[in-house]
């Protein structure tokens, strides 16, 4: 039903509400190509500063993708190439044509922006509790979107929160302020409203780093199961992680991409030694 | 076990001061006496000063001062009476009780002497309009004339030095027209008023042909405190936290939409500090006003609605800052306590709207969000 509706970045939540709830149930089968974000000679710089050098890359749909690499590799930069937050920084230039369901990103024009930037959940590393209630920030995409029907919401708040794993620490104080949360359950938070405005795609960047290690594995079986609705990109420093998450690993390192490849063959044979290098522990 | 001696002094008290520790403590204490004494330097001199002031103007102002002093104590104990009625549970009643009453009493003290005091000077200062030659009477019509000036300039400057703030805070590209821009706004706000003032003559007065009235008077004052609100605006703006709006963005917000709902509301109390502060700036400044429509000596009604707005857009007007200057130094006989009081009414103005800022800040630190 919806087949249009999000394929074509013009998914508006306004038009269709209650629906937009199991939107992407129907949405992933009738794709008939699998790749869903494909970089093409991408590079990024800020202002002379080369972040990415050229690189081609492909992301399946409805994959966990694994991203690892040292700091500085660029890893968060790639993200911020694919929703065009590299807008708001004035010195950032890409190159190359980052296209998320064969649309390149860069074309996109007006209003449809923000329509992409729904279409794609973001987690940065640092826990962000926006200062409105704990419901307010689950609602707040949904509302911006035109959502406005109380039940609907209810509704999504709720799932949002369990699939956060923070129901049941936030049920009976949803009125409490977003930045009075300690740092994992704004971390939790944070991940909450990433799902809140129904993505297809879910970039995850360093997710776990506030969030105790018991939580963490049970987002990450979350994850797993998020699988089947949408595209997870994970950034992770947690080289392990990505092992037991990915179905495809690339690895960046020195803001250039090395090789990417399903996760087993990157993490037993890699092409590069620098690769093994860096997944055995044994860098530099 | 090894028995480690941190302490030459004494072995047994590893906490014992080392000279070291006791030459820094008093480099500390003599730091802190001169931050004491420099700060005194400040403030005895300006007590005395108000003091001053206030004694020589309490032949026309005794009865306010009164009121006032009344009025606070009136109001503090029975607030800290409510504040103990919270945290005491037994006796919550008798401390509400006794606000009340305490209330209740300095209400009908206040009406009453109100009433049968009402030849014997009273408000008469601060309601009557100058009379012979500003000898006599009171200062109602500088000080309405004030009134009007600073609510005009404030309704002409704060709409556009919020939202010019806000522009070019939140959406101007950074570029040199920017910064041109930013540079021209931060060093307006240090001109001296009157150059403003000749501004005003030339800009308002003239080219725009508004003559010499309330409207010319209330645009130069609004130009004078505009850079100020732009930037005070800018500051409230900045203090909300980049992240905020990065995490709004990567939902789908627009630029609007992320102002709107959650940095405008966490800021709005910043700039409207930042616009009452200017309030106390408008209302103390003659310089902009005494070309621009400033008068000696208006004759204005006494009594009824006209008394309350007794100038048109196209009038010219009178104001405090301007009456002081007119009875200090411009007319014979004036009793003495006419000039100190002028002085202390516009002073008790600015520190009236002052300390309803500060109150703000007050309020704002106890609800902040993050």
């Amino acid at each position: 039903m919806n087949q249009n509706e999000t394929t074509q970045l013009t998914g508006d939540l306004a038009t269709d509400a209650p629906a937009a709830v199991k939107v992407h149930h129907e949405s992933s089968l009738p794709i008939s190509s699998d790749i869903h974000i494909s970089f093409d000679n991408v590079s990024v710089k800020y202002g002379s500063d080369v972040a990415l050098q050229p690189f081609d890359m492909q992301i399946k749909r409805n994959e966990i993708f694994g991203i690892i690499g040292p700091a500085n590799a660029g890893k968060t930069t790639l993200l911020k190439s694919i929703n065009r937050t590299l807008d708001f920084i004035p010195s950032a230039k890409v190159s190359g044509s980052v296209k998320v369901n064969g649309q390149d990103v860069s074309a996109i024009r007006g209003r449809r922006v923000h329509q992409l930037r729904r279409h794609i959940g973001m987690v940065f590393p640092l826990p962000v509790g926006l200062p409105l209630s704990v419901y307010e920030n689950v609602a707040y995409a949904p509302r911006r979107a035109g959502m406005h029907d109380r039940r609907v919401l209810d509704e999504l708040v709720e799932k949002c929160l369990r699939q956060a794993m923070l129901w049941d620490e936030v049920k009976d104080r949803l009125d409490m302020l977003g930045t009075k949360l300690s740092g994992g359950q704004q971390q939790r938070l944070t991940i909450a409203r990433a799902l809140s405005h129904q993505p297809e795609i879910l970039c995850l960047d360093e997710f776990s780093i506030a969030i105790d290690p018991v939580t963490t594995m049970k987002i990450e079986d979350v994850l797993l199961e998020l699988k089947q609705e949408l595209t997870i990109v994970l950034v992770t420093n947690l080289v392990q992680q990505a092992r037991r998450l990915a179905d495809n690993t690339a690895f960046f390192n020195k803001s250039e991409l090395i090789e990417f490849g399903p996760t087993e063959k990157i993490f037993s044979e890699p092409e590069q030694q620098i690769t093994l290098d860096y997944v055995m522990g044994d860098f530099g | 076990m090894a028995n480690v001696n941190l302490n030459p002094n004494d072995g047994n008290n590893p906490f014992a001061r080392t000279p070291q520790e006791i030459k820094r403590k008093r480099i500390e204490l003599g730091a802190q006496f001169t931050f004491l004494m420099m700060t005194m330097a400040l403030v005895i001199p300006m007590l005395w000063i108000m003091w001053d002031l206030a004694y020589r103007a309490s032949d026309v102002l005794s009865y306010t001062y009164m009121v006032i002093g009344v009025g606070c104590v009136g109001l503090l104990i029975p607030y800290f009476l409510i504040e103990a009625a919270k945290r005491n549970e037994h006796k919550r009643k008798l401390f509400m009780g006794l606000a009340i009453a305490i209330l209740a009493g300095i209400s009908i003290w206040i009406v009453c002497i109100t009433v049968f005091n009402m030849d014997n000077g009273g408000f008469d200062f601060l309601t009557l309009n100058p009379k012979k030659r500003m000898t006599a009477g009171g200062v109602w019509a500088p000080l309405i004339g004030t009134f009007l000036l600073v609510l005009l300039s404030l309704v002409i400057s704060a709409p556009i030095g919020i939202l010019a703030g806000v522009y070019l805070s939140e959406f101007a590209n950074d570029n040199w027209f920017t910064r041109i821009i930013n540079l021209a706004v931060v060093n307006l706000a240090g001109v001296p008023s009157i150059v403003h003032g000749l501004f005003g003559v030339g800009a308002f007065v003239y080219f725009m042909d508004m003559g010499r009235s309330l409207l010319a008077a209330s645009s130069t004052v609004a130009v004078m405190t505009l850079p100020v609100i732009i930037t005070s605006t800018k500051e409230a703006l900045t203090s909300v936290p980049q992240s905020f709006r990065a995490a709004c963005w990567n939902m789908g917000a627009t630029k609007w939409q992320t102002i709107r709902t959650l940095v405008l509301p966490n800021s709005i109390n910043g700039i409207l500090t930042g616009v009452i502060l200017q309030v106390a700036r408008a209302a103390g400044e003659t310089a902009p006003i005494l070309f621009t429509g400033a008068l000696y000596y208006k004759k204005i009604a006494d009594t009824g609605f006209d008394s309350f707005v007794p100038y048109g857009l196209e009038d010219r007007f009178m104001a405090l800052s301007y009456h002081l200057f007119t009875v200090a130094t411009q007319v014979q006989d004036v009793p003495e306590s006419f000039q100190f009081g002028t002085a202390v009414v516009l002073i008790g103005m600015v520190l009236m709207v002052n300390s309803i800022s500060i109150g703000f800040r007050i309020y704002l630190r106890a609800r902040k969000r993050w």
